[in-house]
C-alpha cells in the first residue's frame, strides 16, 4: 500500500493547510482544483435539487429532505476520507471533486438553519427544536458510521489478502 | 431552465467555500475550524436575507434557484461541518468540538435572522 499524503492530524476535508500538498495545491494548478471543485458542487446541488423534490414539504412540516440529504452526506464524507487518507494512494484532484465539490455542494448548512427558522416562524418551535438537534446528533453519527464500516471493511479486505 | 441556474449557482459557491476556507485558515492557527465556520455563517446570513426579500414579494423562483439553492447551498456544507467535529472528538479537543457545533448552530441562525431583517427593512 502506498502511503496517502494526507497525516492523521486532517480536519478539514475541503481543504487543510497543515498538509503540504493541500497547502501547495492550488498554485500548482489553480484551474484544475477550482474547476473540479465547481463541477462536483454542480452535481452535488443538483442531486440536493432532486431529492427535495421528490420529498416536498410545506412550512411548518419536518424538512424530511433536507435532513435526509446533510445526514447521507455525512456518512459518505465518513467514508470518503478513511478510502482517501488510510485505503487509497488517491489523485490529488479527488478530494476537491468529491469531498470539496460533491459533498460540500449535496449538504446544505444554510437551508439547515433557514428550514428551522421557517419552522419556528410558522409556530413550531419544538418541530424546529427537534430538527436542528437530530440533523446534528445524526449527521456526527453518520460521519462515525461512515468511517468506522469503511475501515472494517478495508482492514478485512487487507487480512484477506494477506492469507492469500 | 431551473436546473441550469441551481448547477451555475453551485458552481460558483462550492469553489467560493474553497477560497474562502484557504484565506481563513492562513490567517490563524488554532484547531478550531474557522474556515468552515465562516462559510457556513455567510451563507446562512445571504438565504435569510433571500428569505427576507420573497416574504416582502421581491424575490422569485429564478433568484431562489440560483442563489438559494444553488450559491448558498454549495458555499455551506454540513459534511465538512460534520467532519470536523467528528475528528476534534478524535484528537481529544472535545470542548472545540462542542465549541463549534455551538457557535455553527448559534451563529447561523443569527446570521440569517440579521439578514432575512435587514432585507425586510431595506425592501420595505
Amino acid at each position: 500500500m502506498t502511503q496517502p499524503d494526507a497525516p492523521a492530524s486532517v480536519i478539514d476535508p475541503d481543504v487543510d493547510l497543515r498538509v503540504r500538498s493541500q497547502r501547495r495545491e492550488l498554485r500548482r494548478a489553480p484551474w484544475a482544483v477550482l474547476g473540479v471543485i465547481g463541477l462536483g458542487g454542480a452535481a452535488g446541488a443538483l442531486a440536493r435539487h432532486g431529492v427535495d423534490a421528490a420529498l416536498p414539504h410545506r412550512a411548518g412540516e419536518f424538512p424530511w429532505s433536507t435532513l435526509a440529504v446533510n445526514v447521507t452526506g455525512c456518512l459518505l464524507i465518513g467514508a470518503l476520507m478513511v478510502l482517501i487518507t488510510e485505503v487509497w494512494a488517491a489523485h490529488r484532484l479527488l478530494r476537491p471533486f468529491l469531498g470539496t465539490g460533491v459533498l460540500g455542494g449535496f449538504t446544505t448548512f444554510s437551508t439547515y438553519i433557514v428550514d428551522a427558522q421557517h419552522l419556528a416562524a410558522a409556530g413550531a418551535a419544538r418541530t424546529a427544536l427537534v430538527y436542528l438537534f437530530a440533523t446534528l446528533i445524526g449527521a456526527l453519527f453518520a460521519v462515525w458510521a461512515g468511517a468506522a464500516a469503511t475501515r472494517a471493511l478495508a482492514v478485512g479486505r487487507a487480512a484477506k489478502e494477506e492469507r492469500r | 431552465m431551473t436546473v441550469l441556474l441551481v448547477a451555475v449557482g453551485a458552481a460558483v459557491g462550492a469553489p467560493l467555500r474553497y477560497l474562502v476556507d484557504r484565506a481563513v485558515q492562513s490567517r490563524h492557527d488554532s484547531l478550531f475550524p474557522w474556515g468552515t465556520f465562516c462559510a457556513n455563517t455567510t451563507g446562512s446570513f445571504i438565504l435569510g436575507a433571500l428569505a427576507g426579500a420573497a416574504l416582502a414579494g421581491a424575490s422569485s423562483d429564478p433568484v431562489t434557484a440560483l442563489l438559494g439553492t444553488g450559491l448558498c447551498g454549495a458555499l455551506t456544507t454540513y459534511s465538512t461541518f460534520g467532519y470536523e467535529t467528528v475528528r476534534l472528538i478524535g484528537e481529544r479537543a472535545r470542548l472545540i468540538a462542542v465549541l463549534n457545533a455551538a457557535a455553527s448552530v448559534a451563529g447561523g441562525l443569527g446570521a440569517a435572522l440579521v439578514g432575512h431583517t435587514l432585507a425586510q427593512a431595506v425592501i420595505a
